[in-house]
């Protein structure tokens, strides 16, 4: 008895620690890439990850689902960031431009104070929607890894391009709105 | 010595009343330090008081804010939590799943207790069954005559 207890509990700490091993090894494998930026650095058109979040611009909540049919500008940012002060200014002049054939710009706010968000949003004067995300319940999936990046997502809901950093000219934002509007 | 141990029930009284006080006053009227050390920076994931990211020294602000305008701990961790979730939180909360980053290591240290208690349990009584039946009186007694012939 004492020796089939022996190598029970040595089975289960062997267990134990092949488990944790494995986990690890699936951890480093897998780092912060969710699919998302893995997929597109090999020509893939991901699709867009589903949100519903609350609106900073006004009440109510903004579903990515409900633009579905347009092309999108995901673009996600904080007012603590210094590139995002340097690139909003191009983002509501490409706004600007592109509503009118039919491309709906979001910012998606993160890691932020909602006043600090709309302060933001009124100093540089944002006119596109813009939703909140405090927790950064989203970057995980779309796999952001810094501030800020804008995705470009068609009207099947795949995204097609992203910027990685600051957009830092209307050319740049131009041929990622064009890659979303171009027929799939 | 019968009023040694009313002295120590007095000394704990004393020092729970006056840890009681600190902890109301804490809350009351917290300091910046304290909530900086038990908030998180949610962009460099450590807690405010080692971090000087941008959104950490707004965090910081901010808990200045509050306490200048009256707010208590409890308040001030609301107000945080509303904004960047739980994870904010340098120890999670002692409620819902939160409770469970508590209860799962003392369920852990429990476990082992019981598991080390019975392999010991187990081991002992193994060793009294190696020792065999005990020993007939009469060779027991020649043996003790033996052993006494060498001291």
């Amino acid at each position: 008895m004492t020796g089939r207890l022996r190598v029970g509990a040595q089975v289960a700490a062997v267990g134990v620690v092949a488990a944790l091993l494995a986990l690890l090894v699936w951890k480093v494998a897998k780092g912060t890439d969710n699919g998302v930026t893995s997929s597109l650095a090999t020509g893939g058109t991901p699709t867009a990850p589903a949100f519903s979040l609350e609106r900073l611009d006004r009440s109510g909540e903004l579903e990515l689902e409900s633009l579905r049919g347009k092309a999108v500008v995901l673009n996600f940012w904080a007012s603590w960031c210094g590139p995002c002060r340097e690139e909003t200014p191009l983002l509501e002049e490409g706004w600007k431009r592109w509503q009118r054939k039919g491309v709906v710009f979001v910012g998606v706010n993160v890691k932020d104070f909602r006043g600090d968000a709309r302060s933001f949003m009124r100093r540089f004067g944002v006119s596109y929607p813009n939703v909140y995300d405090g927790k950064g319940s989203t970057i995980g999936r779309y796999g952001v890894t810094g501030y800020p990046e804008t995705y470009f997502v068609n009207a099947r809901g795949r995204i097609v391009y992203r910027i990685a950093g600051e957009v830092r000219a209307a050319d740049n934002l131009d041929e990622g709105v064009e890659r979303a509007l171009a027929p799939a | 010595m019968r009023r040694l141990p009313i002295r120590r029930v007095l000394a704990l009284c004393v020092a729970a009343l006056t840890l009681a006080g600190t902890a109301t006053a804490s809350e009351e009227q917290p300091t910046p330090a304290e909530l900086e050390s038990e908030l998180i920076c949610p962009v460099c994931e450590t807690t405010l008081d080692t971090s000087s990211a941008e959104i950490a020294l707004r965090m910081k602000a901010r808990i200045r804010e509050l306490i200048a305008a009256g707010s208590t701990k409890g308040e001030i961790k609301a107000e945080f939590v509303d904004q960047f979730g739980t994870g904010v939180l340098a120890v999670p909360p002692k409620e819902g799943l939160g409770l469970l980053a508590w209860l799962l290591p003392l369920a852990g240290l429990a476990t082992a207790a019981l598991a080390v208690g019975a392999l010991a349990w187990h081991w002992s009584r193994g060793r009294a069954a190696e020792a065999g039946p005990p020993l007939d009186p009469e060779l027991e007694r020649r043996l003790d005559a033996e052993l006494a012939r060498f001291e």
